[in-house]
This record gives structure tokens, sequence and C-alpha cells, in this order.
């Protein structure tokens, strides 16, 4: 087992998040829940919709999990300031994961609007998680202006590209204090668990478990992949060489007649 | 006449929270929800006695999929 993560003074003992969007049916995020072991579970804030069946706090609540709302869907600091305080009075906590969207296509943050809700969101007292890009700069930026941790991208939302650039990624850990969470762009468990290896504290996934063929089967996988990057992490790795290394002796070779 | 999530609504004058969740039929004490009138955040404490505004643009919100 991997050793518990404090986020803002909060222990965790699962090192995966996991997302809410893409799944089709909520029994089905039921199951995930339960598969990942993820004890924070992301949700969008949306009109109340009087027709939508089932709710989907009480699934959240059910599996033991706690909601965290993010700001999905803001496109300016204003809306997102907004959209955080309403999470804040809808669900009763001071924790938010922010989400500014720079561009429809690529999803990539709005980084100067993003540093201005975040700097607005810890004077009013919320515990700030930033979805941000893999710059180090801008990660180092949010987490001086008091964020609880540091999110960057490895590709863009639902992407399933992976980790884009390992060494941004690699900075941005070796710079935070605060800790890092790899959100967005996971596609598999070897994505995972790379981020684990690469030196994340955690990991957020929901499309690659949510429209994963086989979600639940994915949302194990997942799990143990983050597992394994943490164990490997640990375990001190070998160093990488241009030229072989033979594992095999050379002295005691047999000889045979020719 | 107001606008709730962006739908205009017929609803008495001086209309408060409470008695506009009750008309749409919403329980006005189930969890999980907030409100915003014209962009500012209703505390859940004042929706009995804070009255809807003529005009006003009242927001209802809940967590959803997504994030």
């Amino acid at each position: 087992m991997v050793e518990p993560l404090f986020i803002a003074g909060r222990e965790l003992c699962s090192r995966l998040l996991l997302g809410t969007g893409g799944f089709a049916r909520l029994q089905t995020l039921a199951e995930a829940i339960e598969a990942s072991g993820a004890e924070l579970v992301t949700v969008a804030m949306r009109r109340l919709d009087p027709s939508a069946e089932g709710s989907l706090l009480d699934v959240i609540a059910a599996s033991g999990a706690e909601a965290l709302p993010n700001t999905a869907g803001c496109f300016t600091a204003r809306d997102a300031v907004r959209t955080a305080k309403l999470a804040r009075e809808a669900l009763q906590t001071q924790w938010v994961k922010l989400e500014v969207i720079g561009d429809e296509r690529t999803l990539l943050p709005d980084a100067p609007e993003l540093l201005a809700a975040a700097e607005e969101l810890v004077d009013d007292g919320f515990v700030v998680l930033p979805y941000t890009n893999d710059d180090p700069v801008l990660a180092r930026r949010l987490q001086d202006a008091g964020c609880a941790a540091v999110m960057p991208l490895g590709s863009p939302i639902g992407s399933g590209m992976g980790i884009a650039n390992r060494a941004n990624l690699t900075l941005i850990v070796e710079r935070a204090d605060v800790p890092v969470i790899l959100d967005a762009g996971v596609g598999t468990a070897s994505d995972a668990a790379l981020a684990m290896e690469l030196g994340c504290d955690a990991v957020l996934c929901a499309s690659a478990i949510s429209r994963a063929l086989d979600p639940v089967a994915m949302a194990r996988a997942i799990r143990l992949g983050v597992e394994a990057g943490v164990l490997a992490r640990g375990a001190g790795r070998i160093e990488r060489r241009t030229h072989a290394r033979a594992s095999s002796p050379p002295e005691g070779m047999p000889e045979f007649a020719e | 006449m107001i606008f709730v999530n962006g739908e205009p609504h017929e609803v008495p004058d001086h209309a408060t929270i409470r008695e506009l969740l009750v008309e749409l039929d919403i329980d006005p004490e189930a969890t999980g929800i907030a409100v915003a009138v014209d962009s500012e955040i209703a505390a859940r404490g004042a929706w009995p006695v804070h009255e809807v505004p003529d005009g006003a643009r009242v927001e209802i919100v809940t967590a959803t999929q997504g994030g």
C-alpha cells in the first residue's frame, strides 16, 4: 500500500481522483468509484434539471467518496469565481478544482484568467486545486498564489494522449512544495504509472475510465497503475544507459569441442 | 416576470426564493443546490425571506456529471 497524501492538511489514502464526466450510467459510475478507490470525485456545476434521473450526489455519498466541485466550462475568472461560490454554497465545501479555459478546441487553460481567479478564491478562503498546463513557471505562480496543489495536464482533456512533455512535468514536480496531481490526458494505466514514476503525488482521471470500453475494469487497472508507479519510484530505478550491461557473469562459460 | 435558468416565469410580487422553489416543484430543503439572483449568491438561510425582484435573473444550480 502507498503512503497517504496530504492536501491542505487533509489526509487522502488514495492517489487516484476520479472525474464523473462521461459515464453513461450512474450505476457504472458507482462501480467505478469503488474499483478506483477514489476518495475525491469531481463534479461540474450546472443548472438544475428537474427531469434529470437519479442523484449524482447521492451516488457519490453512498460510495463513501466526497464530491469536489469543478468550475468546468468557465472561460473567465469572473465566471469561475462565481461558479466556485455557488459550488461552495451548494456542496458546503471550501474545496474547488479551478478550471478557466482559454480555447474550446484544446480546452487549454487561460493562464492570466486562471491566476486571477486562483488569487481571488484563495483570498476568499477556498482550498484551490487549479487545473493548469505543463508550464513550470505558471505552476510556480499558482503555488505562490496559495493554491493547495497544482494540477498540470499531461495532454488535452479527453485526448488520451498521455504525458506529452515529461521534461516539463519533471520540472514542475522538482519545483513544487505542494502536491502535484496529473490532471487531463491520461489514456490508460501506463500513463498513470508514468505520472507517479515521474514524481507526481496523484493522478486525476475522467475520460480514461468513463469512456473506456469497460470503465470498471479500467478503474481497477488505473488504480493499480498508480500504485505500481509509486512503488517503482520508491524502489529506485536503474539509470538509463546507451550501452548494454550484461546481467549474466562472463566467467565460467563452458567450452565445447570443435 | 422573472427568469429562472434562462426561462421566463411569472411569479407573484414579492415572492421569496423559498416560495419560488416550491412553485417550481423543487424541495427547498434539498441539499446540493445553490441559488443566485442577478449574479449574487443567495444564502440558503435567507431563502425564506429573500424576495426576488421583478425582472430578476435567477440561477438554480446543482452538481452534475463532469469536472
